[in-house]
């Protein structure tokens, strides 16, 4: 785990001192709301449907225990008791009281955490690979980099007034765990001839313009990647849409440009900054890395397991994967119980998750965008007890990728934005498909819903995928086929007309009999749509 | 009908305009017609209330009820958290947003 230097917690804390003394002068009516909105917007507090809702920052998803407690006391003390864990790899609290926010900030900056940057257009927080560090695929450590990456977009002068939001996501697998090209900006370490570089690819996204990022360059050397990402970002600093909010993603200007022209100036750029001399942070590398070392594995960890349980069986092959180090296995718990929101934990919950990381888990945690929490290194023996402890407080369903483990935003339940309302869509779809053996049958198939074209819940790039609208003032939703955030990236497409809120889990229940129907041998949902096309699944919708 | 509706500075709550103050409860609210202008101006100069606006509304046996569902589900809070909404104890409330 990375930990904060003087700089990091004195930048941190001065920033809650200056907020603070924001929120007094808006309190006293020193400033208008349209003067306080971007401040506080800065600091990641929101006003939404029903109160101010705070979104901290959790790097690339990583966090100890400590940290945990504290998300868990805020909850507790500030909140309504529980927090809900987003597809950024953040968490956002719903019921937050203007006047506690600087507290709140402050609780946040005592466990080295903070809500810069979750907000404006600005570099958001970097997204990574919830198994970094413990994944058997991965050729490098990511988190390293995604830290690099954090301070070096901190606080960027010259990137804090972007044209709009923009975001990073850094992996070191070819197994895309984290969307990567889905974002403004995704980075893949590799190899090549030996060292250690990146591929870079640019002007992915979701929202009311999806978008698949193209690879502009197959290899960076990795002591100029962060030169080459602010090439990239001075670019669409330079000549990205102002004009237009809903044409001032990287994704339209490397469209509208089109690939080679955007990465001819990108390179232009390159090759100027590096006449300029600067030393960018990746000096810093070395320092940082140490940080990320490997915790103290037992060498001579046993891989036997009992798995005489069943239902620890099912838990164990669903919801573990392989780890690096024999004898240990990465653990992710779903935060998908039958009938619950989808990444919500009480405080109790976060505390038990907190408490377990510290006993299991060498204090390690990952926010998954999947909206699950991870612990990435659990030795095997200790599974069945981890198992035991997790089953007692509801967070062991064992439903990794499967279609109850959903991802879906907010919604019009809590977003101000939202057209539709999405967590119910979720929880009457894991209770129509509540029966472990009907899902596992489904095999891997990822379900994501979003309540408005912004598209928070991924529906682009769900498996299967929902977006609610409006349509003259009722709830309707569409559904859509064939996305995927993974490796193989691609689109969804809407199938065809919307359905209200009953219709579209029948729906669901039509494409998925039409999958078992057709599936041959291995294939995943995703396979068969691929092979079989979208007019069998029309034909079996609407006839 | 129109009525006037916000969110508490300090805390965040959603109000309703009730004519002469500001009520968490939508049943209070009241018709304010074409003239609410000044008191949105008022209002928020006086840091009672925070980005207040005018919604369209219909008076119904309960009292009013907004127009559009995003202001229902304001009015009564997420429908996915019974517990948490202005009625707990009704199971029913969540029928009135739809």
């Amino acid at each position: 785990m990375y930990q904060y230097d003087k700089y990091d917690q004195q930048m941190v804390d001065t920033r809650v001192a200056e907020f603070r003394d924001q929120v007094e002068r808006r309190l006293a009516g020193e400033l208008t709301e349209d003067q306080f909105k971007p401040l506080r917007l800065m600091n990641g507090l929101y006003l939404q449907l029903h109160a101010y809702m705070l979104r901290v920052a959790i790097p690339y998803g990583t966090l100890n225990s400590k940290q945990m407690r504290m998300l868990g006391h805020i909850a507790r003390k500030y909140d309504r008791d529980y927090g809900h864990f987003t597809t950024r790899q953040n968490i956002q609290y719903n019921w937050i009281k203007l006047e506690d926010a600087p507290d709140i900030l402050a609780d946040l900056a005592s466990v080295e955490m903070h809500a810069i940057q979750t907000s404006g257009n600005c570099i958001r927080n970097i997204s990574s690979d919830q198994y970094a560090g413990a994944a058997a695929d991965e050729i490098a450590d990511p988190r390293p980099w995604a830290e690099i990456l954090r301070q070096w977009s901190s606080f960027h002068p010259e990137f804090s007034y972007l044209p709009r939001k923009f975001k990073i996501a850094v992996i070191a697998s070819d197994d895309d765990r984290a969307a990567m090209r889905l974002h403004d900006i995704g980075i893949q370490l590799v190899h090549k001839d030996g060292e250690l570089g990146a591929k870079f690819y640019v002007g992915g996204g979701m929202g009311r313009t999806p978008m698949i990022a193209p690879e502009i360059r197959d290899f960076v050397p990795a002591d100029e990647l962060i030169s080459y990402a602010e090439a990239c970002l001075r670019v669409y600093n330079r000549y990205g849409r102002r004009d237009n909010k809903y044409k001032a993603r990287i994704k339209i200007l490397v469209h509208e440009l089109g690939k080679e022209e955007y990465t001819r100036q990108v390179e232009e750029e390159f090759a100027h900054m590096k006449t300029l001399g600067l030393n960018p942070p990746v000096e810093e590398l070395a320092r940082i890395t140490q940080y990320f070392a490997d915790p103290a594995f037992d060498t001579g960890a046993s891989d036997d397991l009992d798995l005489s349980d069943p239902d620890f069986k099912l838990w164990v092959d669903q919801n573990t994967v392989a780890h690096k180090q024999p004898g240990y296995a990465i653990a992710t718990i779903s935060l998908k119980p039958k009938g619950g929101i989808p990444g919500d934990a009480s405080s109790a919950q976060i505390d038990l998750m907190a408490d377990l990381a510290e006993q299991y888990s060498f204090d390690e945690m990952r926010v998954t965008h999947s909206q699950n929490i991870v612990l990435p290194h659990v030795k095997k023996s200790d599974l069945y007890a981890l198992w035991q402890k997790l089953d007692e407080a509801d967070l062991a369903p064992a439903n990794l990728h499967l279609i109850t483990d959903s991802i879906a935003c907010p919604g019009l339940d809590y977003c101000s934005l939202a057209n539709a309302r999405s967590i119910p869509l979720a929880q009457k779809i894991s209770e129509r498909f509540a029966d472990l053996g009907r899902q596992r049958e489904l095999g891997e198939l990822k379900l994501k819903i979003s309540g408005c074209i912004n598209a928070c819940g991924h529906h682009h790039a769900g498996h299967i995928g929902i977006l609610g609208v409006d349509r003259k003032g009722t709830e309707n939703y569409q559904l859509l086929l064939g996305g995927s955030a993974a490796e193989d990236t691609s689109l969804a497409k809407i199938t065809g007309p919307g359905f209200d809120e009953d219709g579209v889990i029948d729906a669901i229940e039509t494409v998925t009999d039409l999958y078992l129907k057709e599936r041959q041998e291995d294939e995943r949902f995703i396979d068969t749509y691929r092979r079989v096309g979208m007019a069998a699944f029309k034909e079996a919708i609407y006839g | 009908m129109k009525i006037l509706t916000g969110n508490d500075l300090k805390t965040g709550d959603v109000t309703w305009w009730t004519g002469s103050d500001w009520s968490r409860h939508v049943e209070d609210a009241v018709d304010v017609g074409e003239n609410f202008e000044a008191i949105l101006h008022e209002e928020e100069a006086a840091r009672r209330v925070n980005v207040p606006y005018a919604i369209e509304a219909e008076m119904t046996e309960d009292g009013p009820r907004p127009a559009h569902i995003k202001d229902r589900v304001r009015a009564l809070g997420p429908t996915v958290r019974p517990d948490l909404t202005l009625k707990p104890a009704d199971p029913e409330a969540g029928n009135w947003v739809i």
